[in-house]
């Protein structure tokens, strides 16, 4: 191989392979996985917003769209985000994307030169850091504890230096951890924000799953809209993740930015979801709330399950994981041999960053049936 | 959503869920389950439980055919009276009064078609208050009570995925 001109960049070769995939090799050989690893819905996309992509496909809707996405579907988005609080402008402030990863990536593309320095709340999702890379810029893993049920403060931030980073992207509701973050918490790092000039990137992908209090988003805090992108979409809420549809909202100049690296690299988010997407914010709503509802439960469920088991684990109120302790010292070990022996599988949190250690995430994206059979393996496991 | 109708919900979704499972999903004791549940049952909300059966999988499928009568009333004799006539008939597995074009729907079920249609003619039909009926015989069943018979199983998704 070391013969052909085809080789990595140095960018790409600095990115590690993601840390499940050993996990994801394993588990394939086995019958039987029961999976808490799942980082999307069990659920099928609500059947109304699946009638409207098949209909726009027999109607010959297969074309590109305008480079950020339907108007009709923007002014969908920004009708709906009102809910949190947000005002944007479908024309020049919101741009739909292929996933909300997609909307990530070009952000970073877009607002990172080389060597700036971008604050990651950690845990977090594994793209970040990558994403961070791939743009040139300087990853600066900012450690949120389990004894602050892992929210941002700024204390965690100060400890880090992020007070020099440009950027700052953090998740919540929080893959992987569950955890949500008060409008009082987030006043503390916005002021933090404000006080050292330092843009934000908020994926608030999980915000319709949020099971105690309201979703706040920082960019309704004052000061703030004008340095934040938000980033949503369809995948957690909608349980489209197939289908591939997020998006971004940001002050014009900013989506400009993103939709100069958008338009040539993806030209348009896929059509067909893009009207499985005017149907979800048309009619989906009480689907949304179902499965809600169903989250819950099964959330109360893993929860109670675990707390019975003498396993720690503090309250998530979010997205569908909880972020318990392992029980090994060694999660990585933990999650290992809890597959190898009952066909359990779960993530070790160190494959999310720093402060993930000794944690495993478990999704409970999963049917009440697969939940029990899961957790009655663990506690026989454990005996 | 109040405890009364947290409990009715999980129990439509699935009878079989155990006090302590209704407990951990609810975030109740489980007497306070066991009380609920006691009071849903003696309100008669819950009348009572029952195994939703894809009759095609049984070995002797059973027959079902969904009757609709028409009737004529007096003064002396009310829907509810004749309700009362059709519902004793263990063969009526369920009874409605309709709007529109007829009275009643009857889902009869029998071991064959030639004792349902037998029921029909003798029993149903041969009621002084019924005018007409009509049979349509169940040709196949793809969905009831929420549950699909036609499902595809397995999670299709891939074990890990960040």
């Amino acid at each position: 191989m070391s013969e052909t001109p085809l080789q990595p960049s140095d960018r790409v070769a600095s990115v590690p392979e993601s840390g499940i995939r050993r996990f994801f090799e394993v588990a394939a050989e086995m019958d039987d996985v029961v999976s808490l690893g799942v980082g999307e819905p069990d659920f099928a996309t609500p059947y109304r917003a699946r009638e409207a992509a098949i209909d726009s496909l027999q109607r010959g809707q297969t074309s590109y769209t305008a480079n950020k996405g339907m108007v009709e579907l923007r002014e969908r988005i920004a009708d709906h985000v009102t809910r949190y609080g947000l005002e944007y402008d479908p024309g020049e402030e919101i741009i739909v994307t292929a996933g909300a990863s997609e909307a990530i990536d070009a952000t970073f593309r877009a607002l990172v030169n080389p060597g700036d320095s971008v604050a990651i709340a950690q845990p977090a999702y594994v793209s970040y850091e990558p994403g961070v890379r791939f743009a040139g810029g300087e990853p600066l893993p900012v450690e949120t504890r389990a004894e602050d049920e892992f929210v941002l403060t700024r204390e965690r931030l100060e400890a880090a230096g992020a007070q020099d980073a440009e950027l700052l992207i953090y998740c919540y509701p929080n893959n992987p951890t569950g955890a949500t973050m008060t409008e009082d918490e987030l006043r503390e790092v916005a002021a933090f924000c404000r006080e050292h000039d330092i843009a934000v990137m908020a994926d608030e992908i999980y915000a319709a799953l949020t099971y105690e209090g309201d979703h706040t988003s920082i960019a309704t805090l004052p000061g703030m809209r004008e340095r934040t992108v938000v980033f949503n979409g369809f995948s957690k809420a909608y349980a489209m993740t197939g289908l591939r549809l997020g998006y971004a909202l940001a002050p014009p100049h900013v989506i400009d930015s993103i939709n100069r690296i958008h338009q040539y690299s993806m030209l348009s988010a896929p059509t067909t979801a893009q009207h499985a997407a005017i149907e979800a914010l048309d009619n989906c709503g009480s689907d949304v709330e179902e499965m809600c509802t169903q989250y819950d439960r099964r959330r109360n469920f893993v929860l109670a399950r675990l707390d019975e088991m003498g396993i720690d684990c503090f309250e998530a109120t979010g997205a569908f994981y909880v972020f318990p302790e392992s029980p090994w010292p060694d999660a990585g070990e933990f999650a290992e041999t809890l597959l190898q022996e009952e066909q359990v599988a779960v993530v070790p949190g160190d494959a999310f960053g720093t402060g993930g250690e000794g944690h495993l995430r478990m999704s409970y994206a999963s049917s009440m049936d697969d939940l029990r059979t899961a957790m009655d393996r663990i506690e026989r496991f454990l005996e | 959503m109040d405890e009364r109708a947290a409990v009715l919900d999980l129990l439509r979704e699935n009878a079989r869920y155990t006090t302590a499972d209704l407990a951990r999903m609810t975030g109740l004791d489980e007497s306070v389950v066991e009380e609920t549940i006691a009071a849903l049952e003696a309100d008669g909300v819950v009348a009572g439980y029952t195994a939703v059966v894809d009759p095609a999988k049984l070995d002797d499928e059973p027959v079902r055919a969904h009757v609709e009568c028409n009737v004529t009333l007096d003064r002396e004799t009310s829907y509810g009276d004749i309700a009362k006539r059709l519902a004793g008939f263990p063969e009526v597995a369920s009874l409605r009064l309709m709007s529109g074009d007829y009275d009643f729907a009857l889902d009869v079920e029998a071991d064959s078609m030639g004792e349902v249609s037998r029921f029909v003619s003798e029993k149903v039909a041969p009621l002084p208050e019924i005018t007409q009926t009509v049979t349509h015989y169940v040709m196949e069943t793809y969905k009831e009570s929420n549950h699909r018979f036609d499902a595809e199983e397995g999670d299709e998704r891939i074990s890990y995925s960040p």
